[in-house]
């Protein structure tokens, strides 16, 4: 909304975090959390462009039943390839090694991660693991699907298979770092008066992420080096023919990636649970049944990781447990949405941008919440699993939900990361058509599989074709509502207007800092002395009668 | 008839309507919240939309019965989600005893599907309308999955493995199977057709197919004796081995105490695995025939081993039954 009040001018700080130096050398050598947020940003923004151009293609391939683009081989490395992408290497790294990274120090209001070094050596390793997976894409790519399935995996696929796992094996130590980077950071240098329930829910949820991070992280690596093992020496894990249990190797991959799926969506609704208070203006409704519902997810997470498993023969005792369990950790997902959503209630709310990402992240994520309900129910589970269903349900919680609450939380936070501001009619409108392309893409997919289609197929029968054609057709709008982004906030950084160090104005400490923040984050240590997301005792915000308000936040007007 | 665009598959079998009931129950509660919780967001953006640039939202910080009842409500309703799951998930995997059975082996990329009467096809299988039928599914190389949409069934086929499925065709007619477990290159074209037939028809085709027939039990037989297993497996239970007169169908009691049912599944370990599980008053002494046969070798010993039991000489009078699904 454009506004009449003359905005007081600002100028950028003149030493800040980007320009207290300016050699490459003091880029990677860095030790500050913000710029190795940053160096994050570039490169799980490469792999989001790699595994969104692997996307494209396959959503042009089956635009016809026989498939018009490439062969079935290439197809087949087309889907893997943008699995593994996407999420190991930009999902599960989005939020947490970006804004986490970025925001964790600043919003309990420490100088830097309790490990600094520690926290470089994680974006290292990291680049050495995606340099592995780029190494398997170039000498053949692979062909395995993300879920790398023993034997096709292990025995039988001829892909650049053990290069890949080597990748992640090496990017999961990347993950574990930091998780253990935050889990040390907030138990130790929270800034005075900053007690766990005055934490910024976004905390919490990293807190619940990491705790995942530390404990599921090390099965999968193990789990995929055993794969590259069987490959490489045939020592006999997985394959039958050796003596190994193809099953097996399921148990332990689902047993970290299922929880994974709640590394990606944790922080997500941590940045969604610091949006809303902050544009309806009012505290969190039930803070503390968020933040419990952070933790409920991850502990209760590590125990539904069979329920991927209800067609391979396990036990009909193990399946109504695995069942029972699912439902029960879909209860404290369902408690956010209602908090969410009556936090509105009574609010002053505004229509800024980030605030659309988190209203749209709301309808995705209920959506995908929802047709979780059917993939846990055991009866419907034979039915649609392993159809395009399932495709359709996890995008709408990856795509709808994480990339949502990781596009929304870039444009929360990019006037403190960057100083400046973005156009904002020119961001509303990327968030409108993002919302309306996913839909497009993924809601027909939803009937596609219910109808039977199965996933993974490189040509399928004719009568599939409208609703493929639909989901492409819904593709190539949500590929616009990418590129908007990436194109306006370049341009931001440099042609932006000045932000100011808390334009919403929000409640958290990382806004009572320059914008961009200097170096050691703070001029002086903070002290909280208020409740989370209070408007209603902080006269600092310039919102109380009396007091000149701040200026809009918009770049455009 | 089907429409332009449907929204559900034929149901074409005893499991389609209970599916399809289920998950119309799920989607009326899903919307219910969804099209709740959308209008709620949307009537408060436009109710509660900021007038005043310095307005501020009036702080509500929670409501303990509002919490209590969305915990509970929600609760009782997946509680009641997983219960009804769970009553048609047993009827599933609840096989009635009288069944057809087809054997069903996977392999990168085809099916081959064996019936009663060693009938083989390749990617087409053909079964009697209103009988029950089961499939015993095995995999030659990777892990496979066996879907028919149009009857709501689905079953991985794992290597190592025997997995069972059932359903009982209700329409007749012709109906996409599919391989829905990713398994390389020419996953997309591991498919083909299941027809439903009235039985007269079923059994018109079955005996006009007979050029292609090669009866199992006379291939199992020449493989019990090349592999000589009738040297310890003798009939008068004389041998190192039990006799396996009688066996299938049969209760059969272990060294440590514990009982199995002789099903397909235990013979093919203990063909493959023979000191997995070792018959009371004998001795660990067969050798492994991991890796020496193929699936479809196996498959044509267990019937052998299954037509043993009609036999005379068999171990006792009481096993001397008809194999399920054989009449």
């Amino acid at each position: 909304m454009s506004t009449s009040i003359t905005a007081p001018a600002h100028t950028m700080p003149r030493q800040h975090y980007l320009n207290s130096s300016h050699s490459i050398r003091s880029w990677l050598l860095t030790t500050d959390h913000k710029r190795i947020a940053l160096l994050y940003l570039l490169s799980v923004t490469f792999f989001f462009a790699v595994g969104g151009i692997f996307a494209t293609m396959i959503r042009i391939h089956l635009l016809s039943p026989s498939g018009f683009l490439v062969s079935p081989e290439m197809y087949n490395r087309l889907f893997t390839m943008h699995g593994v992408a996407m999420v190991f290497f930009f999902l599960i790294p989005s939020i947490p090694a970006v804004l986490g990274n970025f925001l964790v120090p600043m919003m309990i209001g420490a100088k830097d991660l309790a490990f600094p070094k520690l926290n470089l050596l994680s974006w290292y390793l990291y680049i050495i693991g995606g340099c592995f997976l780029l190494y398997s894409f170039f000498i053949g790519g692979l062909d395995t699907g993300w879920t790398f399935y023993t034997p096709l995996s292990s025995i039988y696929s001829n892909s650049a298979v053990t290069p890949a796992v080597l990748g992640i094996f090496i990017n999961g130590f990347s993950s574990i770092l930091t998780g253990l980077n935050f889990v040390v950071t907030v138990h130790t240098m929270r800034a005075p008066g900053m007690t766990w329930f005055r934490l910024p829910l976004f905390i919490w949820a990293h807190y619940a992420t990491s705790i995942i991070f530390i404990l599921g992280t090390p099965v999968i690596a193990i789990t995929l080096l055993l794969v590259g093992l069987e490959r490489m020496f045939h020592l006999g894990f997985f394959n039958p023919n050796l003596g190994g249990d193809p099953i097996l190797f399921q148990h332990l991959f689902w047993f970290y990636s299922h929880p994974a799926v709640y590394i990606m969506i944790l922080p997500a609704m941590g940045v969604i649970s610091e949006i809303i208070p902050t544009f309806a203006r009012k505290p969190i409704f039930g803070y503390s049944f968020i933040a419990g519902s952070s933790i409920a997810i991850a502990v209760i997470g590590f125990f539904v990781w069979a329920h991927h498993m209800f067609l391979t023969g396990e036990s009909v005792y193990a399946a109504l447990a695995f069942s029972l369990l699912s439902y029960l950790v879909a209860i404290p997902s369902a408690v956010k949405v209602f908090n969410w959503t009556s936090t509105l209630y009574k609010g002053s709310i505004s229509y800024d941008t980030p605030m659309l990402y988190a209203l749209g992240f709301i309808g995705l994520f209920l959506v995908g919440g929802l047709t979780g309900l059917f993939l846990a129910c055991l009866g419907l589970d034979i039915h649609i699993h392993d159809t395009y269903f399932v495709i359709a349900h996890f995008h709408y919680i990856m795509v709808g939900g994480a990339v949502m609450g990781y596009v929304g939380g870039l444009h929360f936070w990019w006037p403190k990361i960057t100083g400046k501001l973005y156009p904002e009619f020119l961001a509303r409108i990327a968030a409108v058509v993002l919302f309306f392309g996913f839909n497009l893409t993924f809601f027909p997919q939803f009937i596609l599989g219910y109808l039977g289609m199965p996933r993974r197929y490189h040509s399928y029968p004719p009568e599939y074709q409208v609703l493929n054609v639909m989901s492409t057709a819904g593709a190539s709008i949500l590929a616009v509502g990418y590129l908007l982004p990436m194109i306006y906030l370049l341009w931001s950084i440099k042609y932006g207007r000045v932000a100011g160090p808390n334009p919403w104005p929000a409640t958290g400490l990382e806004w009572k800092t320059d914008s961009p923040p200097p170096t050691e984050n703070f001029h002086v240590t903070p002290e909280v002395t208020w409740e989370p997301y209070d408007y209603e005792n902080r006269p600092d915000l310039g919102l109380v009668a009396g007091v000149s308000p701040v200026a809009p936040a918009h770049g455009d007007d | 008839m089907q429409s332009q665009l449907p929204l559900l598959p034929e149901q074409a079998s005893n499991f389609a309507t209970s599916v399809d009931s289920l998950a119309l129950f799920i989607t009326a509660i899903c919307l219910f919240f969804a099209v709740a919780i959308t209008a709620a967001v949307i009537i408060f953006f436009f109710k509660f939309r900021r007038r005043q640039p310095s307005e501020v939202g009036t702080a509500i910080h929670g409501d303990m019965r509002l919490e209590a009842a969305w915990v509970v409500i929600p609760l009782i309703l997946a509680l009641t989600m997983f219960a009804w799951g769970a009553v048609v998930y047993v009827e599933y995997r609840h096989t009635p005893t009288d069944t057809l059975d087809i054997y069903v082996v996977g392999k990168q990329w085809m099916w081959k599907l064996q019936q009663p009467t060693g009938l083989k096809e390749i990617n087409e299988l053909h079964v009697p309308v209103g009988r029950d039928v089961k499939l015993i599914l095995a995999s030659e190389d990777v892990i496979h999955d066996f879907s028919i949409p149009a009857f709501r069934v689905k079953m991985d086929v794992v290597p190592g493995y025997y997995n069972t499925m059932w359903f009982r065709p209700t329409k007749p007619g012709r109906y996409h199977f599919f391989c829905q477990q990713y398994c390389g290159t020419n996953h997309a074209v591991m498919g083909g057709w299941v027809t439903v037939m009235e039985p007269a028809d079923y059994a018109a085709w079955l005996s006009n197919s007979s050029g292609m027939n090669v009866n199992p039990l006379g291939v199992g037989e020449k493989l019990f004796a090349e592999k000589a297993c009738n040297t310890c497996h003798q009939s008068d239970g004389k041998g190192q081995g039990p006799s396996l007169n009688g066996l299938y169908g049969s209760t059969v009691r272990l060294a440590d105490g514990s009982t199995v049912k002789a099903d397909d599944s235990y013979i093919r370990e203990s063909i493959l695995q023979p000191n997995a599980k070792i018959v009371a008053g004998y001795q660990p002494l067969m050798p492994t025939y991991q890796g020496q046969l193929t699936e479809e070798e196996l498959v044509a010993l267990i019937a052998y081993v299954k037509s043993l039991q009609a036999q005379p000489g068999a171990r006792t009078a009481s096993a001397v039954a008809p194999a399920p699904g054989k009449k």
